[in-house]
């Protein structure tokens, strides 16, 4: 159980920095997520939390106890891998038992702390398995238990989900939150999968290139996304986008439709976002709507996600959503409406969000 | 196997079933000669030809080797030839192996100053086998004064680049993480060693331990220099000094026991050690 910190933590490879200065303040048993797209930094920050990297510049504190130059494991957590690292050797028992063994924890004392997490994790019968007589999900979970039995001040996890097939992966979700809702030992979690970002955080670290681009709850950012990258990388199907300018208290779009100005952002450029599920079929050429062709229409069931192009001409796609029993047809025309307020109007030099509509 | 290699047409089966037992019989004829003649006294040895089949002499042979009866190395007995044989192949074999894992595990899992000029020194020394060094070596040994010792004897054979590369590349299939999580764990390097390098390397040591004890027994231009008592001697040496150029000097009966017991103890390790031996060639352990 601790706070986790860090300072302003930059990581250069040579003269490439690769993290350019992360800094969030973790409370005691939060449950963060940093999420962002591949080669972006997250490991990098991970495992320099880790003590597996070395800092290059600021610092990181657990406890309130600065770690920069300690070693991992007098850093006092526990990591899980994206390929789970189980010693082959080792039974499944010895694998989680090995941290506290090197700790000096022997006898009952250990055995009743590995069958604790081995109960909670549903291992107990394949406690004297070896690695290679386990499926994935079965060693995902052994790699959670040898986290779990040493009861750390915060746990990190590098993509411990990305191995597992699809159906697996959402149970496993499930029972990580669930987990650590339990044991309420901080945790830092490190994924690729905005689904998996949404769901298990309790707050967000949003990251592009080596930068925290926005730090919130999953609400914060989905309501308010502090740019372009992050409203374009949070929510699926993605934010549309459309280049507008606003003139005389309108907003014009490219296919010369227009829709109110938000009040107080003043003439020029900008980058107009409306989420798929904000944009809802109106009575055709109402006033204040958007007029779409249709191009494509996804079933997925309860769903219909609707690939569109503005106007009639050769705009990017949009994408919208409409109920699956109710869906239009290819190639005809409908009128969008924006659902009141859910519009993002973003500064188009800076990708910053200004105001919404 | 035998199907997909040959075909399934008995003709050919059976073809290829007396090319290999051919072969088999050609290979052991030589050791089954030796052994039949360490069965005869040495009149009929000279005496040719050897019969075919075992004498009444057996255990007279064995028992005149093993209790010194061979006067051309002074007397020593064949159990004190096979005592230091295998002190030296053990020890070439054991120290070739600690010796070399250590300097891969120092080449693979740490990152110090010079690390490639080591791993390169290492390689290099691949072009300097025993015989090439053998001047200097012999010189060291002598101002050490390690001549007619089993330090003398196993020191200088011991380091091995050949090993030392094999265990760098079978270090390197391991994957850093499992490095990472024993660091997590709180193993340091010595833990991660013990607990987790040695145990996955045990097919492989195995293997090389039997490729190394064989290589070690067989030796014969070190220890021919660096040993002069007869005491000292291991046994490949001292069937060399057994055999004079005068056949009726040579008491071939007592060589052909030394041959005999020279063979056995190599063959014995790989008997012994055959599964894991072949384990550690073909597969490497996920
Ligand atoms: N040892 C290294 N030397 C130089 N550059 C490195 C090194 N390790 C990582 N990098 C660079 O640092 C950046 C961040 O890498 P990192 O592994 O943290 O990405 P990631 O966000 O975890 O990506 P992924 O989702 O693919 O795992 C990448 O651009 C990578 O090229
Ligand atoms: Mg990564």
């Amino acid at each position: 159980m601790a706070t986790l910190s860090l300072n302003d933590v930059r990581k250069s490879y040579g003269k490439t920095e690769v993290i350019h200065g992360v800094s969030i303040d973790v409370e005691d048993g939060e449950f963060v997520v940093i999420v962002g797209p591949s080669g972006c930094g997250k490991s990098t920050l991970l495992r320099m939390v880790a003590g597996l990297e070395e800092i290059t510049r600021g610092t990181i504190d657990i406890g309130g106890r600065e770690v920069n130059k300690l070693e991992p494991r007098e850093r006092d957590i526990a990591m899980v891998f994206q390929n789970y690292a189980l010693y082959p050797h080792m039974s499944v028992f010895d694998n989680m038992a090995y941290g506290l063994r090197i700790a000096g924890i022997k006898g009952d004392d250990l055995k009743a702390r590995v069958g604790k997490a081995a109960e909670m994790l549903g291992l107990t019968t394949l406690l004297d398995r070896k690695p290679r007589q386990l499926s994935g999900g079965q060693r995902q979970r052994v790699a959670m238990g040898r986290a779990l039995v040493r009861e750390p001040s915060a746990f990190l996890f590098d993509e411990p989900l990305s191995n597992l097939d699809a159906k697996l992966r959402v149970s496993m979700r499930l029972q990580i939150k669930d987990l650590q809702r339990r044991v309420a030992t901080t945790s830092l979690y490190v994924t690729h999968d905005q689904v998996e970002a949404m769901t298990l955080a309790d707050r967000l670290i949003v990251m592009n290139k080596g930068v925290a681009e926005q730090i919130a709850t999953p609400m914060e950012i989905y309501d308010n996304p502090a740019n372009v990258f992050v409203a374009g990388f949070i929510g699926s199907p993605a934010m549309n986008f459309f280049p507008a300018r606003i003139e005389g208290g309108h907003l014009h779009l490219a296919d010369g439709s227009q829709l109110p100005a938000p009040a107080g952002v003043s003439e020029g450029s900008v980058i107009l976002g409306i989420r798929p599920e904000h944009l809802m079929p109106a009575p055709l050429d109402a006033e204040g709507s958007l007029s779409v062709r249709v191009l494509a229409v996804e079933t997925l069931g309860a769903d219909a996600f609707v690939h569109a192009t503005l106007g009639d001409g050769d705009a990017d796609a949009i994408v919208f959503r409409v109920p699956g029993h109710d869906r239009p047809a290819e190639g005809e025309r409908v009128s969008l409406m924006v659902e009141p307020g859910k519009a993002h109007v973003f500064d188009a030099a800076t990708e910053r969000r200004i105001a919404e509509a | 196997m035998a199907e997909g290699l040959v075909g399934t047409s008995r003709r050919s089966l059976t073809l290829a079933h007396v090319l290999l037992i051919l072969g088999c019989v050609i290979v052991a004829f030589p050791i089954y000669y030796v052994t039949v003649a360490s069965t005869h006294s040495l009149r009929t040895i000279l005496n040719p030809p050897l019969p075919m089949l075992p004498g009444p002499e057996t255990i007279e042979n064995y028992r005149e080797a093993v209790s010194g009866g061979i006067n051309r190395i002074g007397g020593v007995g064949v159990d004190r030839l096979l005592l230091n044989t295998t002190i030296v192949a053990l020890g070439i074999a054991f120290g070739k192996i600690v010796i070399s894992m250590a300097s891969a595990y120092a080449i693979v899992f740490f990152r110090f100053p010079l690390r490639m000029v080591c791993f390169w020194l290492i390689f290099i020394t691949l072009m300097l086998p025993v015989e090439v060094r053998i001047l200097p070596t012999y010189k060291v040994m002598v101002d050490l004064g390690l001549i007619d010792t089993y330090a003398g004897l196993i020191l200088p054979l011991i380091a091995s680049a050949t090993a030392t590369l094999l265990f760098r590349q079978f270090f390197m299939t391991i994957p850093n993480e499992l490095f990472e999580a024993a660091r997590v764990d709180g193993a340091g390097p010595w833990r991660f060693f013990k607990d987790i390098l040695l145990p996955l390397s045990a097919t492989n040591i195995a293997a090389l331990f039997v490729i190394l004890f064989i290589y070690g027994w067989t030796q014969y231009l070190w220890p021919l220099l660096v040993t002069n008592s007869n005491s000292m001697n291991t046994i490949v040496i001292a069937l060399r000094k057994m055999i004079s150029f005068a056949d009726a000097d040579t008491p071939w009966d007592l060589v052909m026991v030394t041959c005999v017991l020279a063979i056995l103890p190599p063959v014995l390790i790989v008997v012994l050690m055959q599964r894991w031996f072949v384990k550690g060639l073909v597969e490497t352990e996920k």
